[in-house]
């Protein structure tokens, strides 16, 4: 490993809460005038720590606080967290897309981020121009993406239509050529959120695969995931980030087996009696939402490995659609879908829906799970989406036989099984 | 001394603020191609969403001329300074629309690009700066336009079309325009990240800015404390030296259009030092 190429020193990220109003231009001209007689900043004093499940009482909140570390050349660090831990935040301060509040970054190097595939995308123009134009809001000159150009198309498989207007290319063609773009990108420093990792198994495989390539090359990956699987595969290092505080950095196995042990994995249930605070958006909120013990008189039971459950969710819909799509992922601890399940059902306007997906006893394994949720309209239009609504823990329970090491396996279906003892 | 040398080979340090005059022009000389691009993607996806094209270009001077060639014209009587009317308003309206159109187009910079502007970092300069350009190819049109118009005069009309010199100026003062259309909407993007409510203040105002610039009429047809309040306008004498160079009529005074330099140079120091400082955290308000 050689010399250090990000320092990240003494970094503090605030945020305003609550919508722009005349107090805006108050608090700014108040903070002017602390400024120009050079006091500190009097909203700094009272900003509340970044913590989700409290409701903030301030007006300012903390994203990040005195995040403090160094990355040396050539290491592939990952950063996790829950989500809502700041991690994105500290993407966006280190792509330069938002400034810091206090401290500092010092950088080593050309650094590329890569937050999206195809921003700026032109759907009115050619492929052909669309990569030159992407090329170059990512970084490169002109003659760098001549140089390049046959490579890309290459990589990207849609030659063909390299002279059409991608208005006209399909999703997975769209996609293609856009990472197409971002993969051949030669900065020493890749900045890379894990919304790139979204999408088929293939088109995973084959961002994963790239970003090992370019580590192989000597260059610094810093790496954003809620997927433990693929930051311990690709990491040599990690940090973990919590209510906006650095709170474990080290190894990716340590850090992600602290993760995984920390207890952030409890978050059976949660309800809003408000509904524009409750998660969502204009079109659709989630009232309330719970995994429910239905093996058990109190549905807040622990969960083993014999419960039979629910997943409850309470929706409100506020779209135009008539209809709504809601689906869920069922996912390990590290990040693996395990498996997803959808439903549509009617959900008139303004009236709160029930949606109830019952999970039979003898289905799942010991382990912590997260829920993803997504919601579409009836036109396939995805209106919202969570990736971690909720997390249980699912226990072992005592078995007949000695062996009470974790039985392999995503899931722990009860099979049935006949044994007859055959006569010699 | 080893860590003196270390602490010199950081190629950036992100701060939270940045130095009044720590502007990154060297950074948005290296993303030159970008700015370029984003002309041509501009001028491209404008062309291919219509069936007239770049025609569209002429529509709106020309009616606009003809409006006001019956409004102000027949109707009001407002005195052209003895240039045939429809030459008079044309020749105004090419140099108005393309001011108008920087400023514009440059006043919501921010709001209008804050979703790719929030997930990759370029100079955003490239932006405003681009549309300032591509602003140039819709000019160009326009004026060639008024070209043919003229000619049609000399032929149909018999007009004793007479430029001089000063219309060498001509590239100077479309400087003067773009500079100070650019300045002015940098300033207002920077300032609606925050205060909103300035956007409607400048769609209103620039349509009143008009009526304050020697579109419609000659400024030699004002006279008194008007006339001084009209000259106090940097875009005055642009118009009128124009016209002056076309067709000999007009108001020029090397001084006035030195005043309007000024003034689209200091506009242009504080645009960009304003958008400068925005450019950092506006991302947080948008």
């Amino acid at each position: 490993m050689g010399q250090t190429v990000i320092s990240v020193e003494g970094l503090y990220k605030q945020y305003r809460l609550g919508l722009v109003s005349t107090g805006t231009l108050v608090h700014d001209l108040n903070r002017w005038w602390h400024l120009v007689r050079g006091k500190e900043d009097p909203y700094q004093k009272i900003t509340i720590t970044n913590n989700r499940s409290q409701r903030a009482s301030g007006e300012y909140v903390w994203a990040l606080q005195n995040i403090n570390f160094e990355v040396k050349q050539g290491e592939v660090l990952g950063i996790i967290g829950r989500n809502g831990a700041g991690k994105s935040t500290l993407l966006k301060i280190l792509s330069k897309i938002t400034g810091p509040t206090k401290g500092q970054i010092k950088i080593k190097g050309r650094v590329a981020s890569l937050l999206e595939v195809g921003t700026g995308f032109q759907p009115e123009l050619t492929g052909r121009d669309n990569i030159f134009l992407n090329g170059a809001i990512l970084g490169m000159t002109k003659a760098e993406i001549k140089r390049k150009f046959d490579e890309i198309v290459d990589f990207s498989g849609v030659e063909q239509y390299i002279d059409t207007p991608v208005k006209r290319y399909s999703s997975g063609m769209y996609v293609r050529l856009a990472f197409a773009v971002a993969a051949h990108l030669e900065p020493e420093i890749l900045v890379v959120d894990e919304v790139l990792a979204v999408g088929d198994a293939e088109f995973q495989r084959k961002c994963l695969g790239k970003m090992k390539d370019v580590s192989f090359q000597g260059r610094t990956v810093l790496f954003v995931s809620h997927n433990m699987t693929a930051v311990e595969s690709l990491c040599s290092r990690a940090i973990m980030l919590k209510e906006g505080m650095l709170e474990k950095e080290g190894t990716s196995t340590e850090v992600v087996d602290y993760y995984l042990n920390s207890g952030s994995f409890d978050r059976r249930r949660f309800a809003y009696t408000v509904a524009d605070e409750a998660p969502g958006n204009y079109e659709v909120r989630i009232l309330s939402a719970a995994i429910e013990n239905t093996s058990s008189q109190n549905p807040d039971d622990v969960i083993d490995v014999t419960s039979s459950f629910d997943i409850a969710f309470k929706i409100i819909n506020t779209s135009k659609a008539e209809r709504l799509y809601v689906g869920f992922d069922l996912c390990s601890a590290k990040g693996d879908v395990i498996f997803g399940a959808s439903h549509t059902f009617a959900a008139p306007f303004g009236v709160p829906v029930e949606a109830r997906c019952h999970i039979p006893e003898g289905l799942m394994n010991d382990g912590y799970y997260s829920i993803y949720v997504y919601i579409y309209t009836s036109d396939m239009r995805q209106i919202y989406k969570n990736e971690e609504l909720l997390t249980f823990q699912v226990r072992d329970v005592e078995r007949e036989m000695g062996f009470m090491g974790k039985i392999n396996g995503m899931v722990r279906p009860k099979l049935n099984w006949h044994c007859n003892v055959l006569s010699a | 001394m080893k860590s003196a040398s270390r602490q010199e080979e950081w190629t950036e340090i992100i701060t939270p603020r940045r130095g009044l005059w720590d502007i990154p022009l060297r950074e948005l000389w290296r993303y030159r191609d970008l700015t370029w691009l984003f002309v041509l993607r501009d001028i491209k996806a404008q062309y291919k969403q219509t069936i007239l094209g770049p025609l569209w270009f002429l529509v709106q001077p020309l009616l606009s001329t003809l409006v006001f060639f019956f409004i102000f014209n027949r109707i009001a009587r407002l005195p052209t300074d003895g240039i045939p009317p429809v030459l008079f308003y044309l020749s105004g309206i090419v140099l108005w629309s393309y001011f108008a159109e920087c400023l514009n187009k440059t006043s919501n910079v921010f709001t209008v690009n804050a979703n790719i502007f929030g997930k990759v970092y370029f100079p955003r300069l490239t932006i405003p700066i681009s549309v300032v350009i591509g602003g140039l190819v819709r000019l160009a049109t326009q004026l060639f336009t008024l070209a043919i118009i003229i000619i049609y005069y000399i032929y149909a009309d018999e007009y004793r079309f007479q430029p001089n010199l000063a219309l060498l100026l001509t590239p100077l003062l479309i400087v003067l325009l773009a500079a100070l259309g650019l300045s002015l909407g940098i300033i207002f993007s920077s300032l609606t990240t925050k205060y909103k409510d300035l956007s409607f203040l400048l769609a209103f105002g620039v349509q009143l800015w008009m009526y304050a610039s020697p579109v419609i009429y000659p400024l030699r047809a004002v006279t008194g404390k008007l006339r001084d309040i009209l000259l106090l306008n940097p875009v005055t004498p642009v118009i009128e030296t124009f016209r002056y160079a076309l067709f000999g009529s007009g108001y020029y005074e090397p001084g006035a259009l030195l005043y309007t330099a000024l003034f689209s140079l200091v506009a242009f120091v504080i645009g960009i030092v304003i958008f400068n400082q925005v450019e950092k955290s506006f991302m947080d308000t948008v």
